[in-house]
């Protein structure tokens, strides 16, 4: 079926099979090759993108329940090419190693951090519960979470 | 891992998604946040011809509190629970139990309506409706209680042309005293075993009307009774403790899988109730 959405921030519209998850829609029709797909049933958390404001599994997510939302992928964290300041703490404290959990990562985080961002390292370290890295361990991750949150803060006041 | 093939529609009526469902009598199945549908698609533990989505269907993601009852609708997700503001008070063991439930991501999909219909039997909302005495209003316009309509493992009451509305939890007096413990590998994996309970204080600082609930030890939700026996008019102290954490281990019939014993489970139980009762007093 014919669906319509936006894509970090451009209107698209394609065809997608009903049985197609959001994830394979991504990577393979719109050749968005960021999202990492680890284990397809929703155990892992590569895959995870923002739809309307919320992260999501995008293997848990057919690609026609994304008609008509806003998808910010992890293509969409810095238009500008540059590293954005979360990714560019990433860096700064070796936050990954082989790198294929980062994108899932940087996403969730993302979508935390605009929410939340003054939020404490115990409810980071509660919401990368649902990321899963084999290679680097939680310690760099949550450091790089940590000294992101500033440039989230802006006019955002403490709660 | 693929998913199999089926054709998808995304009604934008409750009438028209019945009709739907009703017109695909056993081969149809509705979707809601799928963080439970999507997986058992790709394992191919179903195939069906259709998914009804219902994320168009309007008035099924209402939280309604009032004097009487607390209602949840069907398409309530996990992250609109955790941010209700009155919900803490009006229910806090429904609201505690609700955090346990699933990763961030899931949380922002999976539905109070999925949970139930999905029935597992290590899932925290199925045990504390049950602990509760929820009733499930469905679309046949019938409420079944929620100890009814659990009946195994992934298994429901639920006839296939018919849908889940709500959940409707009876009032919480402000002084009842209540615990949720449970136990998984990860925060927000499913519980390898979990305990919802509550009870009331007689005059005499007795514990009274107790209910208390067990999850992922057995093969679906359900009351310990005979732990509740003993602690309906026990002064709650070490020994009355004791015994019903004992009486609770007793009574469960854990499965045994590739994350646990039956032993295991049994004493994971009898730790999980004393937990909750350490809480519940302290309340």
């Amino acid at each position: 079926m014919q669906i319509a959405f936006t894509i970090n921030g451009a209107p698209t519209a394609a065809e997608a099979q009903p049985r197609v998850t959001l994830a394979d829609f991504l990577r393979e029709k719109l050749k968005l090759t960021g999202t990492h797909v680890g284990c397809s049933h929703g155990v892992c958390g590569a895959c995870t993108v923002i739809v309307d404001g919320a992260a999501i599994r995008s293997c848990l997510t057919l690609a026609v329940q994304a008609d008509g939302c806003h998808v910010t992928t992890v293509e969409g964290l810095s238009p500008s090419g540059d590293l954005s300041p979360l990714q560019a703490a990433f860096r700064k404290h070796h936050a990954l190693q082989c790198g294929f959990c980062t994108p899932g990562m940087l996403m969730t985080l993302h979508a935390l951090l605009t929410d939340e961002p003054y939020a404490d390292e115990a409810r980071i370290r509660e919401v990368l519960g649902g990321n899963l890295c084999r290679c680097t361990g939680y310690i760099p991750i949550v450091a790089a979470a940590c000294e992101a949150r500033i440039a989230y803060q802006g006019a955002k006041v403490q709660p | 891992m693929k998913l199999p093939p089926f054709d998808y529609r995304a009604p934008t009526s409750l009438q028209e998604a019945l009709a739907l469902l009703a017109d695909h009598p056993g081969d149809a199945r509705l979707l809601a946040g799928g963080q439970s549908l999507i997986p058992i698609l790709a394992f191919r533990l179903a195939q069906p011809a259709l998914l009804i989505d219902l994320r168009h269907v309007p008035s099924l993601n209402h939280i309604d509190i009032n004097d009487s009852a607390t209602t949840l609708g069907a398409m309530v997700r996990w992250c609109e629970i955790e941010k209700s503001e009155p919900l803490p008070q009006a229910q806090p063991l429904l609201y505690d139990a609700c955090l346990h439930i699933a990763h961030f991501q899931i949380r922002n999909r999976g539905t109070v309506g999925g949970s139930l219909a999905h029935a597992d039997p290590a899932a925290e909302l199925p045990g504390v409706a049950v602990c509760c005495e929820a009733r499930i209003r469905l679309s046949s316009g019938q409420e079944i209680a929620a100890a009814e309509f659990f009946t195994g493992a992934l298994q429901t009451t639920l006839a296939p042309e018919e849908m889940i509305l709500a959940v409707v939890f009876p009032a919480w007096p402000a002084a009842r005293k209540w615990g949720f413990a449970e136990f998984a590998r990860r925060p927000g994996d499913l519980a390898i075993a979990g305990i919802a309970l509550f009870y009331d204080l007689d005059m005499a600082g007795r514990a009274r009307d107790a209910h208390i609930a067990v999850i992922g030890a057995t093969n679906l939700p359900m009351r310990l009774s005979s732990a509740e026996a003993r602690l309906n008019g026990a002064d709650l102290n070490e020994a009355a403790l004791a015994a019903v954490a004992q009486a609770a281990a007793d009574s469960a019939d854990p499965p045994a899988d590739i994350h646990a014993s039956i032993a295991y489970r049994k004493s994971l139980v009898a730790t999980l109730v004393r937990r909750a009762l350490v809480q519940a007093m302290s309340r």
